[in-house]
C-alpha cells in the first residue's frame, strides 16, 4: 500500500539528506509504527507519503514513493487526498473550518461526494470516535483528545486508504490516548486501513503495532521487522521491553500482559529486596496554626515551604477551574501533578506563578503572593517552564537570550550561559532558539528560569515531544536539581516521567484533588497512571527498571 | 424535512430518555438561511430610512432588538449586537453635539439656551460656531440621528442573527475557495488574539512587566512568527485535504470562461460609462444588462471546474421566504405610507409639536416580529434555565 523505494530526501540549504535510502513496504490493513530516536526524520518520511514532501516543503526527492499506486513524484498532496489522510503534530492547526461537524465533512466537500453520502459518513464518523455530543461544537473549545480525534475523523470521512499520524498521543491524558489508539485498531481491524505512525511513548503504541520501522540515526538505513525483532536492538525502547531485556526474556515481551505471564520467576527473586527510593526531604510539618505572615526577608534560609496554597478556587469564563485545593510544597521536593485534559493542572501552575488570580483561597510562593507580586521580584521566588517553552525565548540567538535572563534576574553576567553549558554541552552562541530540537529548546527555557535561582520550578508537560534519551537526560537533570533544594512541580500527563522522578503524586479530577500521597503508592492504586513495571511486578511495589536493575546487581 | 430522522447524540441511544425531558441538543437541522436575516435586517433598515417619525423609529428598533434577543445563538460572533447598539447611540449623541455647536438652518423661536458665539474669520463665512440652540433645531438633529442609529442597530441585528462563515458559505462554487480563504482570515484574528495574550503572560516568567505598550511590542515579531508558521502548517493541512483539487475541463470551455467573464466586465464598464454620459442614452442600459448576464454565466461556468460539494447547505425555505417577506413587507408598507401620508411619517418640527402614531404604519412594523415566531429557537436558550 505504501511503498518506498530507495528514498533520500535533501532539503534546500542542507549539506547531508535527512533521511537516506529509506526502502521498506507497508502491505494493505497494516498498523506500522515509525520510531527513532528524535532528528532522525520520522515527519519527513511521514510526509513523503502524503507527498508534502517535497511538494509543500521543497528539497529533493530521491527515489520513489507510491502510495496505493499513485506516485508521489507525479501526484501533488490534493491529488493525493483520496487515499491519504494526513493528521499533524498539532491538531488545531489542522482545522479548517469552525464546528466540528463542518470539520469533518471539508474533506469530502474538496473532493466532491455527493450530499447524502457525505451526510451518511459523518454521522458514522461522529458515532465511531464517538463525537456525537460534540457534533456543533467550536473546535476550539475542544479538550486536546477531543481535538485530536476530531483531527483523526476529519481525514477519515474520505475514507482513506492510509492514515498518516505524527504523534498522535504525544499531548493526551493516558486514557484519551487509548480512546484514541482504540479508534485506530478499530480503524485497522474493522476497515482494512493502512497506518503509518510516528511515536515516541512507545509504551503506549507498540503493542498494537504490526511492524516496526525503526530509523536508528540521522541518515542510517531503516530497520523493518516485527515489533519484538526491532526492539530487541532499537536504541529506543519502552519500559517493559527494558525489563524484558533486564531479565533477559525471549522473546521480548511488548505488553504488560505477556510480561507478567513470564514474570513470576522475577517477582520472586525480587520478594525479598525493597527498592531504593529517591531520598524524599522530611515531610513538610503541618502548618503552625496561623499563616505564615511576613517571614523573613527573601535571602533569609528557606521557610518550611516554599509553596503552599488553602482552599484556592478559580473561576475562568464561567468555569470553575480549580475549588478547595490545597498543596504545600517543601523544600527539595519533586511533586507530579497528575489527571485528565483540563483537570485543573496548567491553572494550578498559572496561579502557582501569579498569571491566574484566585477567586477564593490563598496562594503564596515563599514569602510572597504571586499575582499581587512584582514579575521582577516573582521570578526569584518561582519560575515556570510553560507547555510550549519556545512562548518564553524572544531573541534570535542563543547568547542574546541568556544575556536577557542574566538581565531580567539581575545576575551576575554569563550566569546562564554557564548554567546552559552545563545543562546542554555543545549548543553554540548563535544559533537560533527555533532551530533547536525539543528537548534542547525545553532545556534553554529551562535555563532561561534557573537564572534567578528560584527555590520552586513548576514545568508544565515537560516531556511532550521528547524522545527516551532526552527524557533520561531532563529526568536526571531535574534529580540533581531536586538534590540542591529546589522544589520541583510538574504537570505531566506521563506516567513513566512521575515514577522516575517525583517524590509525590497530585491527582487532580475536576478542579479538585482526589489523591495526594508518596508516588508508590498513588500511581499504583490507580490502573490508568500506574506505570509499565508496577503494572508488570504488581502487588510489589516497583516503579522504574532502575530501581529493579539496581536491587538484581 | 430529513432533519427529524437523525439521531440525536449518544444520549439517544445510550439509555431511555424521559418523554418530556427537552431534546439534549438543538436539532441543527434546518437552520435559517444566513442571507434571510440579512435581507430582513435590511429590510428592515431601508424601511427606517423612509420615516423620522420617532415613535416609529422607536418601534423598528424594539422589534429588531426583541427578535435578536430571542434568536441569537450564543457564538462570538453573535456578540457584535452590543457594539453596534453603542454605536448608535454614539452616532445620535455626535449629531445632536453637531446642532448645538454648530448651529442648524432649521428656522426655530424656542430658544433653550444661548451659546456664546465664536467669531470666526471672513473666509470661513457661513460656519456658525456656538450661538442660539433652539428646540426646534435639536429636536430636528435628534430625529435625523435616531435615523441613522435604526438603520445602524438593524445591521448589527443582521451580523448577530447570521453565522458570517455560513454565509460565504453560500457563494458560487467559482468564489468557493476564495470564501475558505475569508474564513480562515477570519479565524486568524481571534488566534493572533491568543497569542498575544499568551505571550504577555510568558513575559511575565522572564521578569518583565506583562502590562503596558512596550510589552506588546515585544512580543510583536515572536507573535507574528507563530501567526506565519500556523498558518504554513494549516496551508499544508488543507493542501493535504484536497483544497483547490479542480476537475478536468475541456479546453472549449475553460476559453468560453475566459471570454465570457471578460467580455461580461467589458460590457459592464461600457454600460456604466453609457448611462453617465449624455449621448450613450439609449445603448447604456441594455449593454450593461448584457455584460452582468455574461459575467454571471461566466461564473457559472466557472464553477464547473471546481469538483466541490456542499455538505448541509442552508436551504432557501418557507421559513427564509416568510422571514425575507416580513422584512420586505415592512419596507413596503413604510415607502407606501410615505408616500400617501408624508405628514404623519415626518412630524414637523417647525412649528412644534408632538409626533403623533400613525396607526397603520405602526402595525406594519410589527410585521417584523415574524421572524420571533417562525424560526426555531437557538441551542441553550431552553436549556439555561433548569439546570
Amino acid at each position: 500500500m505504501i511503498r518506498f523505494e530507495n528514498v533520500s530526501v535533501t532539503y534546500d540549504g542542507a549539506d547531508e539528506p535527512a533521511v537516506r535510502a529509506v526502502d521498506f513496504e507497508v502491505p494493505e490493513g497494516e498498523l506500522a509504527l515509525l520510531v527513532g530516536p528524535s532528528g532522525v526524520g520520522k515527519s519527513t518520511v511521514l510526509g513523503a507519503v502524503s507527498g508534502l514532501v517535497p511538494h509543500f516543503t521543497g528539497g529533493t526527492l530521491h527515489g520513489r514513493v507510491t502510495v496505493a499506486g499513485r506516485d508521489t513524484r507525479t501526484h501533488k498532496p490534493r491529488e493525493l487526498a483520496d487515499v491519504v489522510g494526513t493528521v499533524g503534530q498539532d491538531p488545531l492547526s489542522h482545522f479548517v473550518t469552525d464546528t466540528v461537524e463542518d470539520e469533518l465533512a471539508y474533506g469530502m466537500e474538496s473532493l466532491g461526494l455527493a450530499p447524502d453520502v457525505m451526510r451518511r459518513r459523518v454521522e458514522e464518523t461522529l458515532d465511531l470516535l464517538g463525537l456525537a455530543d460534540l457534533r456543533d461544537r467550536p473546535v476550539s473549545a475542544l479538550s486536546g483528545g477531543q481535538r485530536q480525534r476530531v483531527a483523526i475523523g476529519s481525514v477519515l470521512t474520505p475514507h482513506p486508504r492510509v492514515l498518516v499520524l505524527d504523534e498522535p498521543t504525544s499531548a493526551l491524558d493516558p486514557a484519551a490516548a487509548e480512546e484514541v489508539l482504540a479508534v485506530l485498531q478499530r480503524l485497522v481491524h474493522d476497515l482494512g486501513t493502512t497506518v503509518l505512525m510516528a511515536e515516541h511513548r512507545l509504551e503506549r503504541v507498540v503493542q498494537y503495532a504490526d511492524r516496526v520501522v525503526l530509523l536508528p540515526g540521522p541518515g542510517e538505513r531503516p530497520l523493518l521487522g516485527a515489533p519484538a525483532e526491532v526492539m530487541a536492538v532499537s536504541p529506543v525502547f519502552p519500559p517493559v521491553v527494558d525489563l524484558g531485556r533486564l531479565a533477559g526474556w525471549s522473546p521480548l515481551p511488548l505488553t504488560v500482559r505477556d510480561a507478567r505471564r513470564r514474570a513470576a520467576p522475577l517477582r520472586e527473586r525480587l520478594a525479598d529486596l525493597e527498592p531504593r527510593r529517591e531520598a524524599a526531604p522530611a515531610p513538610a510539618p503541618p502548618p503552625a496554626g496561623r499563616r505564615l505572615f511576613g517571614r523573613a526577608k527573601p535571602d533569609a534560609p528557606s521557610p518550611a515551604h516554599v509553596a503552599e496554597v488553602r482552599s484556592l478556587a478559580v473561576r475562568r469564563d464561567r468555569v470553575q477551574a480549580l475549588r478547595h485545593v490545597d498543596l504545600t510544597v517543601a523544600p527539595g521536593e519533586a511533586v507530579a501533578l497528575m489527571g485528565r485534559n483540563g483537570a485543573g493542572k496548567s491553572t494550578l501552575l498559572g496561579a502557582l506563578v501569579g498569571l491566574v488570580a484566585p477567586s477564593s483561597g490563598s496562594v503564596r510562593t515563599g514569602d510572597a503572593v504571586p499575582h499581587r507580586t512584582r514579575p521582577r521580584d516573582l521570578v526569584r521566588r518561582v519560575g515556570l517552564v510553560p507547555q510550549e517553552p519556545r512562548d518564553l525565548l524572544y531573541a534570535d540567538t542563543v547568547a542574546a537570550e541568556c544575556a536577557a535572563a542574566d538581565q531580567d534576574a539581575g545576575a551576575e553576567p554569563g550566569t546562564c550561559r554557564a548554567l546552559l553549558s552545563e545543562l546542554l554541552p555543545g549548543v553554540s552562541d548563535d544559533t537560533h532558539p527555533r532551530d533547536l530540537s525539543e528537548g534542547q529548546r525545553l532545556t534553554l527555557a529551562l535555563a532561561v528560569v534557573l537564572t534567578a535561582r528560584p527555590p520552586l520550578i513548576l514545568l508544565d508537560e515537560p516531556t511532550r515531544g521528547l524522545d527516551y534519551a532526552a527524557k533520561a537526560r531532563l529526568v536526571t537533570l531535574l534529580r540533581a536539581l531536586a538534590a540542591e533544594g529546589h522544589a520541583i512541580v510538574l504537570a505531566t500527563h506521563d506516567v513513566e516521567l512521575a515514577a522516575e522522578l517525583a517524590h509525590r503524586v497530585v491527582l487532580l479530577a475536576e478542579g479538585e484533588v482526589i489523591a495526594d500521597g508518596p508516588a508508590a503508592e498513588v500511581v499504583v492504586a490507580s490502573p490508568s497512571f500506574a506505570p509499565q513495571v508496577a503494572k508488570v511486578l504488581a502487588p510489589q511495589h516497583w516503579l522504574t527498571v532502575a530501581q529493579v536493575r539496581e536491587a538484581l546487581s | 424535512m430529513a432533519s427529524d430522522a437523525r439521531p440525536r447524540g449518544r444520549t439517544g441511544t445510550a439509555g431511555p430518555v424521559q418523554p418530556d425531558a427537552p431534546a439534549p441538543r438543538r436539532p441543527h437541522g434546518d437552520p435559517l438561511h444566513p442571507g434571510a436575516w440579512w435581507l430582513w435586517a435590511l429590510a428592515l433598515g431601508t424601511a427606517a430610512t423612509r420615516t423620522t417619525n420617532p415613535l416609529l423609529l422607536a418601534l423598528l428598533v424594539t422589534v429588531s432588538a426583541y427578535v435578536v434577543a430571542t434568536r441569537r445563538p450564543d457564538a462570538p460572533w453573535a456578540r457584535s449586537y452590543g457594539a453596534f447598539v453603542k454605536l448608535a447611540l454614539a452616532v445620535l449623541v455626535v449629531r445632536l453635539l453637531f446642532a448645538v455647536v454648530l448651529g442648524s438652518p432649521v428656522p426655530g423661536t424656542h430658544v433653550i439656551v444661548h451659546l456664546p458665539e465664536v467669531p470666526l474669520p471672513d473666509w470661513a463665512q457661513g460656519i456658525r460656531l456656538g450661538g442660539r440652540v433652539t428646540a426646534e433645531a435639536l429636536v430636528f438633529a435628534l430625529y435625523d440621528g435616531l435615523k441613522l442609529a435604526a438603520l445602524l442597530i438593524c445591521v448589527g441585528a443582521a451580523n448577530a442573527l447570521a453565522n458570517p462563515s455560513r454565509l460565504l458559505k453560500s457563494l458560487p462554487g467559482a468564489l468557493y475557495e476564495t470564501g475558505v480563504a475569508v474564513v480562515v482570515a477570519l479565524t486568524f484574528a481571534p488566534n493572533l488574539i491568543a497569542d498575544v495574550q499568551r505571550l504577555r503572560a510568558a513575559r511575565r516568567l522572564r521578569g518583565r512587566p506583562d502590562k503596558g505598550v512596550r510589552g506588546l511590542l515585544h512580543v510583536g515579531l515572536p507573535v507574528l512568527e507563530g501567526a506565519l508558521e500556523r498558518s504554513v502548517a494549516l496551508a499544508a493541512a488543507m493542501d493535504a485535504r484536497g483544497y483547490g483539487r479542480t476537475a478536468e475541463v475541456p479546453p472549449a470551455v475553460r476559453r468560453t470562461t475566459a471570454a465570457l467573464i471578460l467580455g461580461g466586465l467589458l460590457g459592464v464598464c461600457a454600460g456604466t460609462y453609457g448611462l453617465l454620459t449624455a449621448e450613450g442614452g439609449t445603448y447604456g442600459v441594455p449593454v450593461l444588462l448584457g455584460g452582468l448576464a455574461a459575467a454571471l454565466a461566466g461564473l457559472w461556468l466557472g464553477g464547473r471546474r471546481s469538483l466541490r460539494t456542499r455538505y448541509r447547505p442552508d436551504r432557501w425555505g418557507v421559513r427564509a421566504w416568510l422571514v425575507t417577506g416580513s422584512g420586505a413587507a415592512v419596507a413596503a408598507l413604510l415607502a407606501l405610507a410615505a408616500d400617501r401620508d408624508p405628514a404623519a411619517l415626518h412630524p414637523g418640527v417647525v412649528p412644534l409639536v408632538a409626533p403623533a402614531l400613525p396607526l397603520w404604519p405602526a402595525a406594519a412594523v410589527l410585521i417584523g416580529l415574524l421572524p420571533a415566531f417562525v424560526t426555531p429557537a437557538p441551542e441553550g436558550a431552553t436549556r439555561k434555565e433548569p439546570s
